[in-house]
């Protein structure tokens, strides 16, 4: 099996001021009275990770464990303090929905945006249009401004660009659930099929269950550490117990 | 989907080791240009977003420089007595000059924000919100040689044939404006006070630059800081072609140049070197 993500020794730590300046002013002033003091946050300490191409592998976690941050070092958003990040194919953010969408443009305009942030050229991105626009089911809105869309129609065309995408490397962070019954059900679907093909999965979800569900590995983050790393029903049940206070070692 | 598959549709760098990443200057330079249709869409969304919702549109790009250009001739002409000859067509070419440099240059810096929000979670090289200002300032650029030529027509000044050599004028002015929008956005990105600080640089610095009056009235011991400013170069670069009917010297052109092209290089490293912690300033 050929490996489609490869972390070694890999330490994330931010440089926090202690106090924040946000003023230039101000830096100059505590610069020269060399009072600029700098706190380190661990976000990630020694992670060895690798992940096979066409694994599905869930992550968990509680808040703050560095879950959002793992997916930001595979997905080149930071670069790591130390180790290594080794990632062959390309990743699609199926992060935030809407993410830079301008209520002021149409559908058409935005779609244009959208696919060019994610780096197709403007010729790609033109071909793809009618389909995104006719999987949201809004190709009689399409020269309409986003900002009289209903939040259901938003979130359908947010999630039909996000997700018509070709990438190896899905990085999926939470449920996607937008629009009604019948659009989730067609979500799920469209989730489910981008995961097939032999394609690398990584999911971040709160949802024990849903990892269960699509994962068949599991990667348990502590402190920003991986405390467990093997098959999804094993480390959600040790992580549910824990969770549950029945036992006290991570 | 998966049928689709084209690996040449997606800009986004399919291998990443972050143990051989090659100069940052480099890299960034190429991503750049794999993202260029996302500066082009940028480019064209300020555009339609500023003119949205508005009566005259695009108009306003050619008539901001007009009623400008009226109202600053009327100051000088009238009240000041200049005396520079046909001074709307003087006014109005370094207007539109001085105007492309500090609209591209602080719009560079009011970028940072939007960047942030992108650049936090998705793979985006930064650099793009930079070139997408600047392509932006050379569309109003081009629109508002418009009202110019129009004034040079009915004023009977005569539309030289040195206008040709403008491209050249605009091209050195870009690389310079270029070099710095980038050491702006990379300090607007750490400090939030430097847009501001910048806007109050700017409307100074208009003023020590000929542009409403001629260099001539300025007393000859203040002449070092005419000598030290690149924008009084720079203008007469954009200037004669259209006011004189010259091109400008070979030493002042070639100069000119050089000083910009090195503010570009300077400009691009001093943004890549600190382009991987803008991450961690957000």
């Amino acid at each position: 099996m050929s490996v489609a993500i490869h972390l070694e020794g890999v330490v994330l730590r931010y440089r926090v001021p202690r106090e924040r300046i946000f003023s230039m002013k101000e830096y100059a002033i505590r610069r020269l009275q060399r009072r600029v003091v700098y706190d380190d946050f661990v976000a990630l300490r020694d992670i060895d990770l690798e992940v096979g191409t066409g694994e599905r592998v869930g992550v968990i976690g509680r808040n703050g464990a560095g879950k959002s941050t793992l997916f930001r070092l595979i997905a080149r958003v930071l670069p790591p303090s130390e180790g290594r990040v080794v990632v062959m194919g390309r990743t699609a953010p199926i992060l935030e929905l809407g993410l830079g969408f301008h209520g002021e443009l149409t559908a058409r305009e935005n779609v244009m945006i959208q696919g060019t942030l994610l780096g197709f050229s403007r010729a790609e991105t033109r071909r793809r249009l009618e389909r995104i626009v006719e999987w949201a089911e809004l190709e009689d809105f399409i020269d309409a401004p986003i900002r009289t869309y209903s939040t259901g129609m938003a979130a359908r065309l947010a999630f039909a660009v996000a997700t018509d995408v070709d990438p190896d490397i899905l990085l999926v962070d939470e449920t996607l659930s937008v629009g009604d019954e019948k659009f989730q059900r067609k979500c799920k679907e469209r989730m489910k099929a981008l995961q097939g093909h032999g394609k690398t999965v990584m999911l971040v979800s709160h949802s024990t269950e849903q990892i269960r569900d699509t994962c068949e590995r599991a990667l348990w983050l502590h402190h920003g550490r991986i405390v467990r790393d093997g098959s999804a029903a094993e480390v959600t049940a040790a992580y549910h117990q824990w969770s549950m206070g029945e036992t006290d070692t991570v | 989907m998966s049928s689709r598959r084209d690996p040449t549709v997606s800009a986004a760098p399919a291998v990443y080791d972050s143990a051989r990443r090659g100069p940052p200057w480099l890299e960034e330079a190429v991503h750049l240009w794999a993202y260029r249709g996302l500066v082009h869409e940028l480019v064209i969304r300020d555009i339609k977003v500023r003119y949205k919702r508005s009566i005259l549109g695009i108009v306003w790009t050619m008539l901001a420089p007009l009623l400008n250009m009226v109202a600053l001739t009327l100051v000088f002409s009238t009240i000041l007595k200049t005396a520079i000859q046909n001074y709307p067509v003087y006014f109005m070419a370094g207007s539109i000059f001085w105007t492309f440099f500090s609209q591209t240059t602080s719009s560079a810096a009011s970028q940072t924000q939007a960047s942030n929000e992108l650049a936090k979670r998705m793979f985006l090289p930064r650099s793009v919100f930079v070139a997408s200002a600047v392509g932006g300032g050379l569309v109003n650029l081009a629109l508002s040689l418009i009202p110019l030529v129009l004034i040079v027509l009915l004023s009977g000044f005569a539309l030289h044939a040195t206008w040709a050599f403008l491209p050249i004028s605009i091209l050195i002015t870009t690389l310079f404006t270029t070099g710095v929008a980038l050491l702006l956005f990379t300090l607007a990105s750490r400090f939030a006070d430097i847009r501001e600080m910048y806007l109050v640089i700017v409307q100074t610095w208009f003023f020590l630059t000929p542009i409403v009056y001629h260099p001539s009235i300025v007393p000859f011991r203040y002449r070092l800081a005419l000598w030290l400013n690149p924008m009084y170069y720079l203008v007469q670069v954009f200037r004669k072609p259209i006011y004189e009917g010259v091109i400008p010297s070979a030493p002042l052109v070639l100069g000119s140049l050089a000083m910009s092209a090195a503010v570009l290089v300077t400009g691009w490293l001093f943004f890549c070197r600190r382009k991987d912690q803008m991450a961690y300033w957000s």
